[in-house]
């Protein structure tokens, strides 16, 4: 080993606090880039691979009825490659030892053969034996949820009658990545099943033989789907065509697509920062270095050694550093992002989630810390080629601080002497000052407006379940019903009151802009489920004209007095032409609300209500699930309760993670900052600091001149990361904000003071570090060296 | 020895040790010292010979392996953390080779810091008038000559009116003209202001302006000589 790489590992080891520190922060970057753009891929290819492999329809096309002839003819639709028809229907289970019946979708499967399109992952048990109408195969998350074993016998309400299955096999499918409740956002195992059977017992239960009520398309390579789309609706259209829908349409791949992106987004904007912070450490750590071993870069170039030569002994600490902070951060990104596969296999329901990082993300996370350490190495090494042997060993002048001098009228009179020299080291280095405040308040920012955001959700709680659905039990029928289906339930033990309601599916439609959702008809009063203003005031329901969502109105591109397209894909599918009445705030969901009579009358359906809200009395509760469950026309039935508390959960198990993920991101790159400032100030002023000593300042007194400065800097930084946090928010919140829910914006004091209180906690770790080293200083030792 | 004059050091087998068994270094060896108050004491040896460490003992910087340093009837080996900073902070003042002067204080401002913490401080403008920077005091180190900044540093010494100023190579660093004048400024401060001022060199030639000469040899006193006649330092051959 030559005797400068000697050096450099002597060196190194000299700094091992600060270099440790910076390769954590370095690590820390990488970290994120490999978990993020790892679980990207892994997302992606999983995602992918499933699909393919299970033959995910590219388009799904429900109708009321359609004879089975009609496959044929929508399987010569110019660019259509495949077509399968198939039976689904929704049901209500009872699980033994639960009150409250389950709500569960069940879905046909063909006769001796695999279905063409949407075929499922059988992981236990076996296929369906044709010709036995009470085997069922279950959704493998339900069965897990409930403990339910291969043989155990499930009690199903289908269509009014009451049935028994037995359950043969446990399986997943694509269409299943993310399941919730019809109307909920939230996933709950517990709460949703589905089932698959043979189409004959479908067919019976729903009364639709020789029909099909679903066709699922497949596209050949590189067909455009819009003309498919009207076509298939063309056909289907006189047997109650309910409006066919591409694929990124369908809610679990608007979920897990949603997800993809986010993280996308995430991964591009997160890992930047610390590699800006790391090559900002660097920058101030080796230009130090370089300052305090002038004399020895002089002795070296006296000796013959060339400028590259001097110059790539420091690069070369650099290249170390960041190299051993990105491995470090390579395999945290592995670790981290097999823990966050996980997470991500409780929520979505992939039959495996293997974490795989491409190598590409290696050679970039390496690539990118060596780049941007480079960066904050470059600029020093200018210095080291500028000093002539000659100028290197002559002893340094004493830093000049004459150019504070506008400073330093004011300061007399007011401030002391130690008070004195802290300012006028923050006015000579304004750069250095700016750049370590800006890292800290960046990093703050950051964590605190992700923390913000995470704590918004309570408000989505609040906002949801508080103001604007106040029932305690919704109801939904199979079918629109009249008025007095929706009385009926009045007379079921504990219900207090009932609120009826009408909700339809439709196409909203602005010019060019679109969306498919439904209107939901509310009564003239509404109390237990309304629609909001801003300031949380009921809206009253116009009795012409339509109240639409924020959300919604913002993918609309409509305001208040300009008309909107309705077209309603059920019962005699009207096409109205509705005036925007006002603008409705929610945080779930797209809503758009009508009066009900208004609704029902433009329907042509006079009277006619699709499910109520409830008030009951909750002592009551098991009584009335027993009662729902024997009431033919219910299809549905929930809990408030129940969804609040599964979003609850959802939240607290993501959210305690987060937190401390965020607060350790504030509190890492703030300890980088603070304690490799510590040390620089520390190295600069020890001789400063042994003189107050000496004088006959205390260690305490002494210690202030240099930690005041880095008071200095964490207090600028604190209200500049709370500025910073504030309007990172409104971009997280907007960038993350969908039609399934939005993200309030809301100034959450926790969130500040988390991040607060972890950049004074790493702050003060670093400074008690280094005033431990204060403490230490040799007073003679250091008094008698020349810098 | 003069018995009317208090003393304002005494030590008596003032023993420091630096290191332990083979390694161990003997810095003193046992030094008994008597040094009255209001002399200019010079401290000669070679380079290790126990000079410095002495100073720095009976200066409050250093502590003793053994034995006894007495300030004024304190026991300055038996001071805490704490009373030896109350000791720098109210009798001592240093003046070092190399000024150690802080950078980011103009030279008024360096004195102030020690008159804001001392008891009975002079005026900042005389201590630096005493020292001859009267008209630089609004300058900063880096816009002074080595020899300002030592002037300085002994204006920032003796503007808390110390007991005691303790001088370790002060000319050290400097030329002949400019060494002269510092040692001017010790003299006068000396005959001024009644301080014990203790110089530790190795210029031999600057004993002749003390009252007393301490000569050291590997860590203990080899002779004291008092002089009858002082020479001022334009006198003293460089």
């Amino acid at each position: 080993m030559s005797p400068l790489d000697r050096k450099l590992w002597r060196d190194l080891w000299r700094i091992k606090g600060q270099a440790g520190a910076i390769a954590l922060v370095v690590a820390v970057g990488v970290a994120l880039l490999v978990m993020m753009s790892g679980m990207l891929t892994s997302l992606t290819e999983t995602r992918d691979t499933y699909y393919e492999r299970y033959r995910l329809a590219d388009i799904f096309a429900p109708v009321t009825r359609a004879p089975l002839n009609m496959l044929e003819r929508l399987a010569v639709i110019p660019g259509v490659a495949s077509v399968e028809g198939r039976i689904q229907g929704g049901a209500l289970l009872d699980i033994k030892g639960q009150a409250l019946p389950v709500r569960a979708q069940a879905l046909s499967l063909p006769p001796h053969r695999e279905p063409h399109l949407n075929g499922l992952y059988l992981s236990d048990g076996q296929k369906l034996t044709p010709g036995r109408t009470e085997e069922v195969i279950l959704l493998s998350s339900f069965a897990k949820a409930h403990d339910l074993q291969l043989g155990d016998y499930l009690s199903a309400t289908m269509h009014g009658a009451r049935r028994s299955f037995r359950i043969v096999g446990f399986a997943t499918a694509p269409e299943f990545l993310f399941t919730t409740a019809p109307g909920e956002f939230v996933p709950d195992d517990a709460r949703f099943a589905v089932l698959w059977m043979n189409e004959d017992a479908l067919a019976a239960a729903y009364d639709v033989k020789g029909a099909f009520n679903e066709a699922l398309i497949s596209l050949e390579r590189g067909a455009r789907p819009e003309p498919v789309l009207a076509a298939i609706d063309a056909a289907l259209d006189r047997y109650g065509g309910l409006g066919a829908y591409e694929r990124g349409d369908h809610m679990s791949d608007r979920f897990i697509s949603e997800e993809i992106n986010g993280l996308q987004a995430t991964s591009l904007a997160v890992p930047p920062i610390f590699m800006g912070v790391a090559a900002f450490l660097l920058y101030i750590v080796i230009t130090r270095l370089v300052q305090a071993e002038r004399e020895q870069i002089g002795l070296i170039k006296a000796f013959g050694y060339t400028d590259w030569e001097v110059s790539l002994h420091y690069f070369k600490m650099v290249l170390v550093i960041a190299v051993a902070g990105a491995v470090m951060g390579c395999l945290l990104g592995i670790w981290a992002g097999r823990a966050m596969a996980g997470i991500y296999q409780s929520v979505y329901h992939f039959p495996f989630l293997v974490f795989r990082v491409d190598p590409q993300s290696f050679v970039s996370g390496v690539g990118v810390s060596i780049l941007s350490a480079s960066a904050g190495g470059m600029l020093v090494l200018r210095r080291v080629f500028a000093l002539t042997p000659a100028v290197a060993m002559r002893p340094p002048a004493p830093m000049d601080f004459s150019r504070t001098g506008a400073l330093n009228e004011r300061l007399k009179g007011w401030l002391d002497q130690p008070s004195r020299m802290v300012l006028r080291r923050v006015f000579r280095n304004p750069g250095r000052i700016l750049g370590a405040v800006l890292g800290i308040a960046v990093g703050m920012g950051l964590s605190s407006a992700q923390l913000s955001v995470m704590l918004g959700f309570d408000d989505t709680l609040d906002l949801t379940f508080g103001v604007i659905d106040r029932s305690d039990v919704a109801v939904s029928f199979f079918e629109p019903m009249p008025a007095k289906a929706a009385f009926d339930l009045a007379h079921l033990p504990g219900v207090i009151e009932v609120e009826p309601t009408r909700a339809v599916g439709a196409v909203l439609r602005n010019g060019l802009n679109s969306y498919r959702g439904s209107v939901t008809g509310l009564v003239e009063d509404a109390r237990l489920n309304r629609a909001v203003n801003k300031n949380m005031g009921n809206i009253d329901m116009p009795e012409n004209g339509i109240v639409l969502a924020r959300a919604l109105a913002d993918i609309l591109k409509i305001a208040p007095g300009d008309t909107l397209q309705v077209e309603v894909l059920e019962g005699k599918r009207p096409v109205l032409e509705v005036k925007v009445a006002s603008i409705a705030e929610t945080l779930l969901g797209s809503p758009a609300f009508m009066r009900m009579d208004t609704l029902n009358r433009e329907m042509g359906e006079w009277g006619r209500v699709s499910g109520a809200y409830l008030r009951v009395d909750s002592g009551q509760l098991p009584v009335l699930y027993e009662a729902v469950k024997e009431t033919p026309s219910v299809a549905g039935v929930s809990r408030r309760e129940d969804s609040r508390a599964a979003m609850q959960k959802l939240m607290d198990t993501g959210a305690g993670a987060m937190r401390f993920v965020m607060a350790a991101i504030a509190g890492i790159i703030t300890f980088g900052i603070v304690y490799n400032s510590a040390r620089i100030a520390f190295g600069e002023q020890s001789r400063d600091l042994a003189s107050l000593r000496v004088i006959g300042f205390t260690r305490g007194e002494a210690s202030f001149v240099l930690l005041g400065e880095l008071a200095i800097v964490v207090l600028l930084a604190i209200p500049l990361g709370i500025g910073i946090g504030y309007y990172l928010s409104f971009l997280i919140a907007a960038g993350f904000s969908t039609d399934l829910y939005q993200i309030p914006t809301v100034f959450r004091p926790q969130a500040f003071g988390t991040a607060a209180i972890a950049v004074v906690l790493a702050s003060l770790i670093s400074g008690w570090l280094v005033k431990r080293d204060i403490d230490k200083v040799n007073l003679v030792a250091t008094l008698k060296t020349r810098e | 020895m003069n018995e009317d004059i208090p003393n304002t050091f005494v030590t008596k087998g003032l023993t420091k040790v630096y290191g332990e068994g083979p390694a161990a270094v003997h810095a003193l060896r046992g030094v008994d010292l008597e040094i009255p108050r209001g002399e200019i004491v010079v401290l000669l040896g070679p380079s290790g010979s126990g000079k410095s460490t002495l100073l720095n003992i009976i200066g409050g910087l250093d502590r003793a392996s053994d034995g006894v340093a007495l300030f004024e009837d304190q026991d300055l080996t038996a001071m805490s953390d704490r009373a030896l900073t109350r000791y720098r902070r109210d009798h001592v003042g240093f003046v070092f080779q190399f000024y150690n002067l802080m950078p980011s204080l103009t030279a008024r401002e360096n004195v102030e810091l020690v008159t804001e913490i001392a008891d009975d401080p002079m005026d900042v403008d005389e201590a630096l008038r005493l020292v001859g920077l009267g008209e630089r005091m609004d300058h900063f180190p880096a816009q002074m000559s080595g020899g300002e900044q030592q002037r300085v540093a002994i204006a920032r010494a003796v503007a808390k009116n110390p007991t005691v100023l303790f001088c370790d190579e002060p000319t050290g660093a400097l030329d002949s003209k400019t060494g002269r004048a510092v040692l001017h400024v010790l003299n006068d401060v000396n005959a001024k202001l009644g301080a014990t001022v203790m110089i530790v060199t190795h210029a031999a030639a600057t004993a002749a302006m003390a009252h007393r000469v301490i000569h050291f040899a590997d860590g203990a006193i080899r002779r004291v000589e008092t002089n009858e006649t002082r020479l001022s330092p334009d006198e003293i051959a460089w």
